[in-house]
């Protein structure tokens, strides 16, 4: 089933927001730190004022409310006044006639800084701040952003039960989206209202934020997204562009442009922490898991963005591929001078994913067992519930796994040295359970209207290319009894339609599919109803609504008896998953309705010579639930193996001396048309009992497994570890050179430093078959936080 | 302040071929192909994700070869047939590339689709048939974040098989 919006891309007519172009526009350009870490001392805007063509110039003064995605980090300013905290960080900006204008007034402002010692590591940021910390509101003399501990069951007794434990460490480099279209919005100011078109992937955060920043209610707010250049995570959060476009428009009374350079979008980043990870687990002799502790280190940039989520990504989804009975997850944030990293696909996950995975295999090997099998025997059952509480659904593991090993030939493939395969796998949410900011109203709405001009939904979901709208129109249309096309769409516009919390979290077939399943079923049988009456048959169930017809009238006679029967005709849906978090402080993140998995085989060949490694194929099983675009959710998987590979082998978001070391496309690799292996995906369906026709998420989930099934596959082919992301070349080598001496076949970090966790939080584990969610589970525990 | 504002821009008179219509127009001799394709013309369809000559978003078609259009000056066209991807449609008969990609998956997001497909219509006519290696040399200078290159790899031999076929 083709995408709705195939037409309109590859014609060139689908209107990104660069493309927008409205009478008397003016241009702005955005004044950035050239320093890593610094007191602003003066802003001195007046020669740039006082250049022909220039309309406005803000500075912090006229933007001083601080934003942030999560309440608990409102700590960003759409224009710094006091502090900068990475290149890159806004100072001020200016709205002019043109772009060039715009530019040289942003030359033009002086700005005084008192330079401060930039912190550029995860080890330097642990230790006391030289000069002072990046952020004081942490009330730290460190750099510390933020900690979490946790102890799920009984830890010591795990460990004592183990026949065997190992530790290791772990080192998974940043990485950004790299999205093809530079982030873009442009903001209107009339009759009071601010209306903004913007590339974002949430119109609600940024709405919100234009609000809070603004001093604005939201009533006088609209934000629309403009058809969507790719996102990945990286246009997550509201922006200062944003808001600094419609603090302009508010000033000049003119239409305000931003697009930001392909530099700049390096600087806006939100991309891949780097996480440093130590993990010891115990396992039986039989490979039967015991006990497991993960500590993680992640290097969260200037700023918190989803950072405070982050760091529980790092550790609570390890429960849901694996079945362990005593987890302890200790993990902290840091704050650094460099861009302010956040939510890429996979958000937090593939950092340990790739950890554990490696751990296990290390494990498998040290007490005789194959890999594969150690993993199987510990795969978590379906409909079970995590130590940590995570509830699981649906669950293709084994079904998964299956798939990749046969088709690939895992188990009776030919050693060879520069040939290698790897296998690994991996789980991930449909949705986060909760909202960004606590509120008890749907995560997703939808509405229909039927009259004369046919089928309209209105959804506040945003189309990135994944393809939500194309979904929206077929589960309408599914519905209904007729064909996508006759659905028009009306999406992601603050002022037309209802709410949905945007493309993040692989949230939106799920979420919003709900929502519109339920919509569609309350405008048939309005229509059903209409029909049967006319029909005078009495059991509605008679009524067939297929191929564009309901019962004995065509879809358009049922739509007119139905409005002379009822009025208007409007039907609304909404979903709101279940509370599914168990009855502690923290609980929050990491529950999802349902987790997709994911098993991946990846066959590689690596020289030994020059270190170089070459993907040759790649197999991919994934547990959508139910696929209700196969050739939609492919996409997903294929694209989600492109971005791993990249990640597993070349892309890096690093800094040399406070500069970000290649903010351009040539400088940060990426996978080109060239380096696409054979891709084999293969789709398994488990029928999600809460997922829309039972689909679960594809956008996301399929990334995970690749990274450390592209490393195993090199530990195949040349027998070193690689204990770091991505694989590069120069890696290889050092670890071949190390296995050369009859030193430890290894490349990565050493030691996992010192960290100031706090007392684990302590936890009793569920009885793993209690599915109870929601009120039911809620009143088994009224005294809770349940802490023991 | 920077030196480029305080002398006078240079203009020319520049005439320029575009999807078979003819443009004359007064430009700035410094401002890009790219610049003018959308600003001056309003052919938003072609587009740009870096400015700098990396990424090969803003593909268009210099007599019938790919050309960044970043990087070339209006001068630099003058006398040449430039096709952009709202010239690749014989009126509202989509080309047998778009119809493919639109058919295949091939445009997630859509942002690269224009320039994949100009570079690709240029493949299909020097070698109508390309073997798969063929089309990734091709494309290899244009990046998708999206789609992982395959569907896109199995739209241009999707609409090469159809064109042969037809």
């Amino acid at each position: 089933m083709p995408k709705v919006d195939g037409a309109p891309k590859v014609t060139g007519q689908a209107v990104y927001a660069d493309d927008i172009d409205l009478p008397r526009m003016l241009h702005c350009k955005i004044l950035r730190a050239q320093l890593p870490h610094a007191r602003i001392l003066s802003v001195d805007a007046s020669a740039a004022r006082r250049i022909p063509g220039v309309k406005a110039v803000i500075t912090g003064q006229d933007l001083p409310i601080r934003f942030g995605i999560l309440p608990v980090t409102q700590d960003e300013a759409a224009l710094e006044g006091e502090k900068v905290r990475y290149v890159g960080d806004p100072v001020a900006a200016v709205a002019a006639v043109d772009e060039e204008t715009a530019a040289a007034a942003c030359d033009a402002i002086k700005v005084e800084y008192q330079e401060l010692k930039p912190v550029m590591s995860i080890e330097e940021a642990l230790k006391e701040a030289a000069d002072e910390p990046i952020q004081a509101y942490t009330k730290r003399s460190d750099n510390v952003h933020r900690m979490v501990s946790y102890e799920f069951g009984d830890l010591a007794a795990g460990f004592a039960r183990a026949d065997h434990v190992r530790e290791d460490v772990f080192f998974f480099q940043g990485s950004t989206h790299l999205p093809m279209e530079q982030h873009s919005a442009v903001a209107t100011y009339a009759g009071g209202r601010v209306t903004l078109w913007s590339s974002t992937q949430v119109v609600h955060y940024v709405h919100r934020a234009l609000s809070k920043v603004l001093e604005l209610p939201m009533s006088r707010i609209r934000v629309i997204g403009a058809a969507h250049g790719g996102g990945f995570g990286g246009k997550t959060d509201p922006f200062a562009h944003e808001i600094v476009v419609a603090k302009l428009a508010m000033l000049t009374g003119r239409p305000v442009k931003c697009t930001l350079t392909r530099e700049e979008v390096f600087y806006a980043h939100r991309g891949r922490h780097p996480v440093l990870m130590w993990v010891k687990t115990g396992v039986t002799r039989d490979g039967r898991i015991t006990a497991m502790h993960f500590r993680s280190a992640l290097d969260g940039g200037a700023y918190g963005s989803y950072g405070a989520a982050s760091i529980f990504y790092t550790g609570t989804l390890q429960t849901v591929t694996y079945d362990i009975p005593a987890y302890k997850f200790e993990g902290a944030r840091v704050f650094t001078n460099k861009a302010p990293c956040g939510p890429k696909r996979g958000h937090g996950t593939p950092q340990p994913r790739f950890a554990v995975e490696l751990h296990l295999e290390k494990i498998a090997r040290e007490i005789g067992l194959e890999p594969v099998e150690l993993k199987r025997r510990n795969f978590v059952k379906p409909f079970s519930r995590a130590v940590n509480w995570l509830r699981i659904t649906s669950c293709g593991l084994e079904e998964c796994t299956e798939k990749v090993l046969a088709a690939s030939g895992y188990a009776d493939r030919q050693r060879q040295p520069g040939r290698g395969l790897g296998f690994a796998i991996s789980a991930y949410m449909s949705g986060a359970g909760t909202a960004i900011y606590w509120n008890d109203m749907p995560h997703s709405e939808v509405q229909l209207k039927v009259d004369r001009t046919g089928v309209t939904l209105f959804c506040g979901a945003m189309d990135i290319g994944q393809g939500s709208d194309s979904v929206l129109a077929q589960i309408a249309a599914e519905e209904l009894g007729l064909e996508p096309k006759d659905i028009h769409l009306v999406t992601a516009d603050t002022d037309t339609t209802p709410i949905d919390l945007g493309s993040y979290s692989s949230r939106v077939t799920f979420m919003a599919g709900n929502a519109a399943v339920e919509a569609a079923r309350r405008m048939r049988a309005l229509l059903v109803a209409a029909v049967a009456q006319k029909m005078g048959v009495a059991d509605l169930e008679e009524i067939d609504v297929a191929d564009g017809r309901i019962g004995e009238f065509s879809f358009e006679e049922a739509s007119v008896l139905a409005e002379e029967k009822f009025g208007a005709l409007a039907s609304a849906g909404s979903y709101k998953p279940p509370r599914i978090g168990g009855p502690f402080k923290g609980s929050g993140v990491g529950p999802s309705p349902a987790y997709s998995y994911s098993a991946c085989v990846v066959e590689v060949t690596a020289d030994a010579r020059s270190g170089i490694v070459t993907v040759e194929r790649v197999w991919i099983a994934h547990d959508i639930g139910r696929a209700i675009n196969p050739l939609l959710v492919e996409g997903q998987v294929e694209g989600s193996v492109y971005m791993a590979l990249g990640e597993a082998l070349m892309e890096e978001q690093v800094y040399r001396q406070g500069l970000h070391k290649w903010p351009s496309m040539l400088e940060y690799k990426s996978p080109t048309f060239l380096e696409t292996p054979e891709m084999h995906t293969f789709l398994v369906e488990t029928d999600d009992p809460e997922g829309p026709y039972g689909a679960k998420e594809a956008g996301q989930g399929p990334l995970l497994p690749v990274i450390p099934a592209v490393n195993l596959a090199v530990q195949d082919a040349l027998g070193i570890w690689i204990d770091e992301i991505p694989v590069t070349p120069e890696k290889v080598l050092r670890a071949l050179e190390a296995k050369a001496k009859g030193e430890p076949p290894r490349f990565g970090p050493k030691v996992f430093p010192s960290v100031p966790y706090p007392e684990p939080i302590r936890v009793e584990p569920p009885d793993p078959g209690d599915l109870r969610v929601g009120d039911e589970l809620e009143a088994a525990f009224p005294s809770s936080p349940r802490v023991r | 302040m920077r030196s480029e504002l305080d002398r006078p821009v240079q203009r020319e008179l520049t005439r320029l071929r575009v999807n078979g219509e003819e443009f004359e127009l007064y430009l700035p001799v410094h401002k890009t192909l790219l610049e003018v394709l959308r600003e001056d013309l309003k052919l938003t369809g072609t587009k740009h994700g870096c400015e700098l000559g990396e990424c090969g978003t803003c593909t268009v078609l210099v007599d019938g070869e790919p050309q960044l259009s970043c990087l070339l000056l209006p001068l630099q066209a003058e006398g040449r047939e430039l096709t952009t991807v709202e010239g690749l449609a014989e009126g509202a008969a989509l080309h047998p590339l778009q119809v493919a990609f639109a058919e295949l998956g091939a445009a997630q997001c859509g942002y690269c689709t224009p320039g994949i497909l100009l570079a690709a219509k240029a493949l299909l006519v020097r070698d109508p048939r390309p073997s798969r290696d063929g089309i990734k040399e091709a494309l290899a200078g244009n990046l998708c974040r999206c789609t992982g290159y395959v569907k896109i790899i199995e739209a241009v031999e999707l609409a090469s098989q159809r064109m042969a076929e037809a």
